[in-house]
């Protein structure tokens, strides 16, 4: 018998046994009998008007099965792709919501915008057909830039949405913050662009779509996050399948990053195909095809301003920003650089006074919605940016105004101005702790021996707060969600006491396969390796809102934990009928039911036992069986947040930017499994240093290509890019979640960008450079110095 | 991809008999351009000529000058002995092509027949003023190099070995373009008896020569002499990555670090 490995351990992960070993079981492994090939026709135009299809030659293509188009789902009366959520603006009229259909009908809005599937016997016979489409489109100019796109006069994606603005939307008290300007001893400015990043999971998206006449039943095997949301999507509001008709599956995914949280016209698409032509149908996209139709994220262009006091306190922020869309909106869409952006802008800061505009614009490009973090990377970054900005304007160093203007330990629960109120937190704390673990009474020696290199070298601070653990159902749908955000769980005793869970998130890379079974082997005392966790199948788990948004554990795990609570309590129950004694001196500990203050006791497998065999049984007022489910919906978001702290080396020749050192202490809450979260630490750091520095989904205007197609222009970050970094937690327990976590999925992402930029204009300050775009390339830094040195040498 | 005919011939005149005689056929050495493009179905060759099965193209040879076989891998040239102990910079020059998979298949007559304007190879064949040996004749490498994936390549001429001659110093430096790693500039700089040459990669639409900073090494083989030296703007490559004037000033900048490199 193997061991109890609980909470706060760190065992290897469970599921790397399967992956590491090349047992994984992805989509594109899956085949099914008579499974035909699908490909989506996209267009290679960023805006034009689809005037007809002829599909004759390609119907006479060797192998074809069918080629569909818009005019078929038309024909079929199915629906568009539907957002999740419905924001409204500061009079509130919602959003404008044009349609998004699944194949394009009319128009085509961005470059991978899908104008047709065609089906073959094989994927070289559907990718030759496709190429006999002919396809006649209008061409019209694109908009891709969000102060483009809502100019006068700018392309406009739909008749009915003037200036391509879907909403405009805004959080706060505008009069309280200008009455504070107007107090202000100084105000700090800073105008910022977010850059539009591309999620790049390791496996690309892929869906098989099989229908059964027999049982009109319908299964689809999707890349996705959340496959009870996507049977809902897609079935009740697309397909109009029945749910008890629709089962969806997603087995192990390669990573999502957020790029799989949303529901795409690729399923609908090719799960209406598959009944059509009576075969199962895959499709699995290329790398290329992916950086075209996977959701974007971030795409801001933001102008901040700080107000402060005569001693560097804040007393006001004022935050106006243009949020790209994309094309279309996606599941989240609207949702991200809205409720996930304002609610962030106070920080770990005591700001009296919030407000905060965001124009949400529709433009020729990919859809953009959630990627890791979404909404609170962006929010940190304008706040941790422009701190640093009033910090050097007044001549106050930056760790002090940051320490002025923080909420102490004890101020909390802390109400912001905007909607959130924190439960727990000791931001000083993490700052002592980073500041320590980063050696920073010893970078002006660092520094001196950089300078003699004739290099730059920069520290970079970032003090911050997200909101994780989506979500609180009531808070969400007063802010427009369209569905609850809560999460399920089944603890299924089975008779010789091992324990399977069904769970309604999704682990796609997270680990949940481990921490899950830390949580129950802690709780109910059974061995770690009798605990298997069971996700992403609509059959076999009960329900469920996925993986994003930091929830796995926060909400999942709660759900998890109560049921747990339950298989307790029941057994309780079953052993005071056993031992002959009340039920209220039944005691629960180290997987053993005792009689309290006596030695008479019976094991979680005796009483397990009982349960399925119950030949001595209390059936009078219990049921059979040990198994019991628990929905949780989260009372609060929850505030993990930290303190990392980055130092770069500048090289001015060639402009190059090295990360040298990285520190991060975060308060995550209660650790399951140290390892694992330092892991999604250091991955979520990575993902933030690529923002920071190395990538940029950058389009063309006029045209709307795509010129950061590939992974030949589009830079990710790599193991060479990066310093060994130093982690750690400094934890305070969130006082409402069951077990006092708080998520770590995002915290890395969210923290880090505002440290590496924060560090590279701290390397170049001395020659007048007050702000960095992201990312720092060689070439915007080299430009940079040839502007900013000219009249710094002239001085 | 899209179907093609697949030959593998095992001598040299069959091989250049196939590409004469077959329409739109291709040779195909490591593969590491050629694949890609055939899996994004951008090229449609109508049959591919493997070169693998040749007698004679694979390894390295000494003497007064260094000959390379078209089909040695670059994970081969940068772990030579010979090639490290005689033009350390070409040794060091292949152990910056690409990454390990690249390195273990892409060749280096591979790599010079499809003379991409950012790859390392040319820089180091014009800078060092090699040979390029092919099936018909022999090619200097000045006059070799005609632009953007173009060479004096003829139909049917299959490229058998590089001959390199020995330098008395040589460095390569290269600053990689962040995503892709080839060189966003390299510069290949190498002194002989008879003068220094310099060669760009990566810069403009192919390899070229910078005659002011041969001069000016020639005389002082030294980064200092060239510091000085700015790169005109016109006709170099502005792209996502970096504008001309950008390239240029990392010409200087990498020209001064191959020297250092060149100095050891």
């Amino acid at each position: 018998m193997g061991n109890v490995i609980g909470i706060g351990a760190a065992p290897k992960r469970k599921e790397d046994q399967r992956f590491l070993t090349g047992r994984g079981n992805y989509v594109s492994d899956i085949k099914r009998p008579g499974m035909a090939a699908g490909v989506f026709v996209r267009s290679p135009h960023g805006h034009a008007i689809l005037r007809d299809i002829d599909k004759s030659a390609a119907l006479g293509a060797p192998g074809i099965v069918a080629v569909l188009t818009g005019d078929d789902v038309a024909a079929d009366g199915l629906g568009s792709l539907p957002c999740g959520w419905g924001i409204t603006d500061a009079k509130g009229v919602p959003m404008k919501e044009p349609p998004f259909p699944m194949l394009a009908q009319g128009k085509v809005r961005f470059v991978g915008d899908m104008v047709a599937f065609v089906v073959a016997e094989t994927v070289e016979q559907a990718n030759s057909a496709a190429e006999l489409l002919a396809i006649d489109y209008e061409v019209l100019p694109s908009v891709v830039g969000v102060l483009d796109a809502v100019h006068p006069g700018a392309p406009q994606l739909f008749d009915d949405v003037p200036n391509n603005v879907c909403c405009d939307w805004e959080l706060g008290d505008k009069g309280a913050v200008e009455t504070a300007f107007r107090k202000a001893a100084h105000v700090a400015k800073l105008s910022l662009v977010n850059n539009r990043l591309i999620g790049n999971p390791m496996e690309p998206r892929a869906a098989i779509a099989e229908y059964e006449p027999g049982t009109d039943r319908y299964t689809l095997w999707s890349t996705s996050q959340f496959p009870h949301v996507v049977r809902f999507l897609m079935g009740a509001l697309v397909l109009k399948i029945p749910q008890h008709k629709l089962r969806v599956v997603a087995p192990d995914v390669g990573g999502g990053f957020g790029v799989k949280q949303f529901h795409y016209g690729e399923e609908a698409v090719i799960t209406w195909a598959a009944r059509r032509v009576m075969r199962p149908i895959k499709w699995v996209a290329s790398r290329s095809e992916g950086y075209v139709s996977d959701r974007h994220g971030r795409d801001h262009v933001t102008e901040a301003e700080l107000a402060l006091d005569e001693t560097g306190k804040f007393l006001a922020f004022r935050v106006k920003t243009l949020a790209n869309m994309g094309g279309y909106l996606s599941t989240f869409g609207p949702n991200i650089p809205t409720n996930l952006y304002g609610p962030l802008l106070s920080g770990v800061y005591t700001m009296p006074a919030i407000y905060c505009n965001v124009k949400v614009v529709f433009t020729n490009t990919v859809p953009v919605d959630a990627y890791r973090g979404a909404g609170r990377p962006e929010a940190t970054f304008v706040l941790e940016r422009i701190v640093d900005v009033a910090a050097a304007e007044m001549g106050i160093d930056r760790v002090e105004i940051r320490r002025r203007n923080m909420i102490p330990k004890e101020a909390y629960p802390y109400q912001t101005p905007v909607l959130v109120q924190y439960d727990s937190g000791d931001p000083m704390g993490c700052l002592d702790g980073a500041l320590v673990a980063a050696d920073v009474k010893n970078f002006g020696a660092r520094k001196a021996a950089s300078q003699r290199k004739g290099k730059f070298r920069g520290l970079g601070y970032s003090t911050y707060v997200e909101a994780c653990g989506l979500a609180p159902s009531r808070f969400a749908g007063r802010l427009g969600a369209r569905g609850g955000l809560y999460e399920s769980a089944t603890v299924r005793v089975h008779p010789t006491g091992q324990v399977t869970v069904m769970i309604g998130t999704h682990n796609h890379g997270q680990g949940h396969e481990t921490t899950f079974a830390q949580i129950v082997s802690d709780k109910l005392g059974v061995p770690f390796e009798n605990v298997d966790i069971v996700f992403g199948d609509t059959d076999r788990v009960q329900f469920g809102m996925g993986t994003y948004g930091s929830r796995s554990l926060v909400v999942g795990g709660a759900a998890l934990s109560k049921a747990a609570d339950k298989v307790i309590v029941k057994g309780k129950k079953i052993a005071a009928h056993l031992l002959e004694a009340a039920e209220v001196d039944i005691q629960f500990e180290a997987g053993k039911f005792s009689v309290a203050g006596t030695d008479r006791t019976k094991t979680f497998e005796e009483i397990a036992g009982a349960a399925y065999v119950p030949h001595d049984y209390p059936l009078e007022v219990l049921e059979p069986g040990l198994e019991e489910q628990a929905y949780y919906d989260p009372v609060n978001f929850t505030y993990p947040g930290g303190c990392h702290i980055a130092e770069v080396e500048v090289d001015p020749e060639t402009g190059t930017v090295t990360l040298v050192n990285y520190t991060a202490v975060d308060d995550v809450g209660t650790v399951i499994n140290p390892m694992i979260v330092e892991g999604q630490l250091h991955g979520g750091i990575v993902q933030g240093v690529g923002q920071a520095l190395y990538e940029n989904a950058v389009y063309d205007d006029g045209s709307g290509q795509l010129l950061s197609g590939s992974l030949m222009d589009y830079c990710m970050p790599r193991a060479d890019h990066l310093p060994m970094m130093k982690v750690a937690t400094h934890s305070t327990l969130c006082t409402h979640t069951p077990m006092g976590v708080k998520g770590c999925g995002e915290v890395g992402t969210i923290g880090s960008p505002a440290a590496v930029i924060n560090a590279v204009v701290d390397a170049l300050s001395h020659l007048g450079v007050t702000h960095v775009d992201m990312p720092a390339t060689p070439n915007r830094i080299w430009r940079l110095l040839q502007n900013a040195s000219l009249p710094v040498a002239a001085e | 991809m899209k179907p093609f005919a697949y030959h593998q011939p095992d001598q040299i005149p069959d091989a250049a008999k196939l590409l004469t005689s077959i329409e739109d056929s291709k040779l195909v050495a490591g593969g590491m351009t050629l694949i890609p493009t055939l899996k994004q179905r951008l090229a449609n060759p109508a049959a591919l000529i493997d070169l693998s099965k040749l007698p004679g193209l694979k390894g390295i040879s000494d003497g007064a000058a260094i000959t390379i076989g078209a089909m040695t891998p670059h994970a081969e040239v940068a772990a030579s002995k010979l090639v490290q102990a005689k033009i350390p910079a070409l040794a060091a020059l292949a152990s910056m092509i690409g990454d390990p998979a690249v390195r273990s298949r892409g060749t280096i007559g591979g790599s010079v027949a499809n003379n991409d304007p950012a790859a390392d190879y040319p820089a180091g064949v014009l800078g060092l003023g090699a040979t390029i040996v092919t099936s018909a004749r022999e090619i200097l490498a000045d006059k070799f190099f005609l632009g953007l994936f173009e060479t004096a390549l003829q139909s049917g001429e299959i490229i058998t070995a590089i001959r390199f001659p020995l330098p008395l110093k040589a460095g390569y430096a290269k600053f990689k373009a962040p995503a892709s790693r080839y060189a966003l500039v390299g510069v290949f700089v190498a002194k002989f008896a008879d003068g220094v040459r310099v060669a760009v990669t990566g810069a403009g639409p192919g390899v070229f020569r910078v005659p002011p900073m041969e001069q000016a090494l020639s005389q002082n083989f030294d980064p200092s002499a060239i510091a000085a030296i700015k790169i005109d703007t016109d006709g170099l490559t502005s792209d996502i990555h970096a504008e001309a004037d950008y390239r240029a000033h990392l010409v200087t900048v990498m020209a001064k670090r191959a020297v250092d490199a060149a100095l050891g």
